[in-house]
């Protein structure tokens, strides 16, 4: 068993074995063997070592030190261990101050990748009517409350930064834009999802209506109850990135965002901010992000 | 024995000499413990994140399937074990990578990957493992079922990923989610691979306890001292 398969005794050649003498025919009715005929046959003509030396690896192909010396294995061994010891570097995730700078990177290196995944064409998939989640079982999320108090008489969407036409928006106002209704499926980060019914505008056509720099990189909103949120002007440009004042066919109610909230079958159900009042065109963000993603959430989170 | 007879003995006779061989590549080494790390904080985290909605139904009314407890996770709150989770899959997907690619590129594949010429060695290593059968011969560093086991372990590797890809991005990699019957189902998928991963896991350390130091520790330096084949 533990003899070195390399070098085969030299007497073995002359013990041919059984296999190495059947026909070249015969064999082949041996499934198991559809390579081994060829050569038995020409090496039972001429060189019986060589068919000798091919069944042996293909019996015993181990092979094992014939006799390595204590102190020279355990040299070895200890020199072996030491190449693995670069593993240990992961050990830097369990020193406070690098663990948060590392999974700070780790996390900014996921949205650097989704931002690059993201296909500004490709549409999240639209359901039937019949796959809608009933209006009473979409789950109301807010961090703080459900319903702001917003006084609907004075609202406004108050529109700053690198737009031509910056200033208060009445929701008749950016109700004449074209409406898109949308059946697309809400994914929450804690891992629920839910199929609903949005209506609104395409958040592009109101860009268009302020006349945003599009080439700038962030879209910015503020809301009523202090939440924050900002996105990436690809999303932003997105087909179905909504400015949304509708949900299913009924005006948006105070707990689901009313008068105007965001509704972005791309992205994950934080980013798609409700009780909307301000928003900003912007090439920076001053170190404001979005209210969850200050607190250490993804940036990005695209679907 | 007098130090004038080891004198007289041939070089490599003079000291004790055992038998030992070089079964672990070092690429193949690293994958693993970093592999080990990656895995247990995959896990650990991803238990942590499944903890916000504990439940594979609806939202309302929640029907939660079990309470998972925090000792037992990462991260902290959500948000943390976010962090962690999507920070250690590219080394977990990295790894797998370099792995798989090495196993392909230095032919090592042959002695992990399963095969059909393995299947009728199966019978025997079970009957050997849990009937106290016979110890079957081995011919090759790992026996059927080894090759069965590792070679699961890999495709369910593989399938974490996949599955972690439909939740992650399940609008770009729409036609992945659709694969898995959409975001709700490879949610599920991707939580029974898991387990499935963690199964492996424990088999896997039983076995390692079972065979020793010598077979453990040649994880860490490649050479296994007095191997069993």
């Amino acid at each position: 068993m533990e003899s070195n398969g390399r070098k085969p005794e030299p007497n073995q050649g002359s013990n041919a074995k059984p296999e190495s003498t059947v026909p070249a025919g015969q064999a082949a009715s041996d499934a198991e063997q559809t390579t081994m005929p060829r050569n038995a046959a020409t090496a039972a003509e001429s060189r019986p070592p060589v068919s000798n030396e091919v069944a042996e690896k293909r019996v015993e192909p181990l092979t094992v030190e014939p006799g390595i010396s204590r102190r020279k294995l355990a040299q070895v061994s200890r020199r072996e261990l030491l190449k693995v010891a670069p593993v240990l570097a992961l050990g830097a995730f369990v020193i406070p101050g690098a663990q948060e700078w590392l999974l700070k990177k780790g996390l900014g290196f996921s949205d650097w990748a989704s931002a690059r995944m993201f296909r500004s064409g490709h549409l999240a998939q639209t359901f039937s009517d019949s796959e809608l989640t009933p209006f009473n079982n979409f789950p109301i999320n807010d961090y703080d409350v459900d319903d702001p108090g917003v006084i609907f008489e004075n609202w406004t969407l108050t529109v700053t930064g690198l737009a031509q036409k910056p200033g208060d928006y009445t929701l008749a106002r950016i109700q004449q834009l074209p409406l898109q209704r949308q059946n697309t499926r809400h994914i929450c980060v804690e891992g629920w999802d839910v199929i609903g019914r949005f209506g609104g505008t395409r958040l592009s056509n109101f860009l268009k209506m302020i006349g945003a720099d599009t080439t700038a990189n962030y879209v910015t909103v503020a809301c009523a109850d202090d939440y924050y949120e900002s996105l990436d002007m690809a999303t932003a440009l997105h087909p179905q990135t909504l400015l949304c004042w509708e949900m299913y066919d009924q005006p948006l109610t105070r707990e689901h965002g009313a008068p105007l909230r965001l509704q972005i079958p791309t992205k994950i159900g934080y980013k798609q901010a409700k009780y909307l009042t301000d928003l900003k065109v912007t090439n920076v963000l001053d170190g404001k992000v979005g209210y969850w993603e200050d607190q250490g959430y993804s940036y990005f989170y695209g679907l | 024995m007098s130090s004038a007879v080891v004198e007289a003995l041939p070089e490599e006779h003079r000291e004790p000499v055992v038998k030992a061989r070089y079964e672990h590549p070092l690429v193949v080494r690293i994958c693993h413990w970093l592999n080990a790390i990656s895995l247990f904080v995959m896990a650990g985290s991803g238990l942590q994140i499944f903890r916000a909605f504990p439940s594979f139904g609806a939202k309302i009314p929640q029907k939660d399937l079990l309470n998972w407890p925090r000792s037992f996770a990462i991260g902290g709150w959500l948000g943390g074990a976010l962090q962690w989770h999507l920070t250690f899959m590219w080394i977990y997907m990295g790894t797998g990578l370099v792995y798989v690619g090495y196993e392909i590129f230095s032919g090592n594949y042959r002695q992990v990957l399963f095969t059909t010429r393995d299947v009728r060695g199966v019978w025997p290593m079970i009957r050997h493992y849990f009937f106290f059968g016979p110890k079957p011969q081995q011919h090759e560093v790992y026996n059927p079922l080894q090759k069965q086991a590792y070679t699961t372990a890999i495709v369910l590797g593989l399938l974490s990923v996949l599955t972690g890809f439909a939740v992650w991005k399940p609008v770009q990699f729409s036609w992945l989610a659709w694969l898995m019957g959409g975001f709700h189902w490879a949610r599920l998928w991707h939580f029974v691979v898991m387990w499935a991963i963690l199964a492996f896991v424990c088999g896997h350390l039983v076995m390692v306890i079972l065979h020793g130091w010598n077979n453990f520790i040649s994880m860490l330096t490649g050479w296994k001292k007095d191997p069993e084949y």
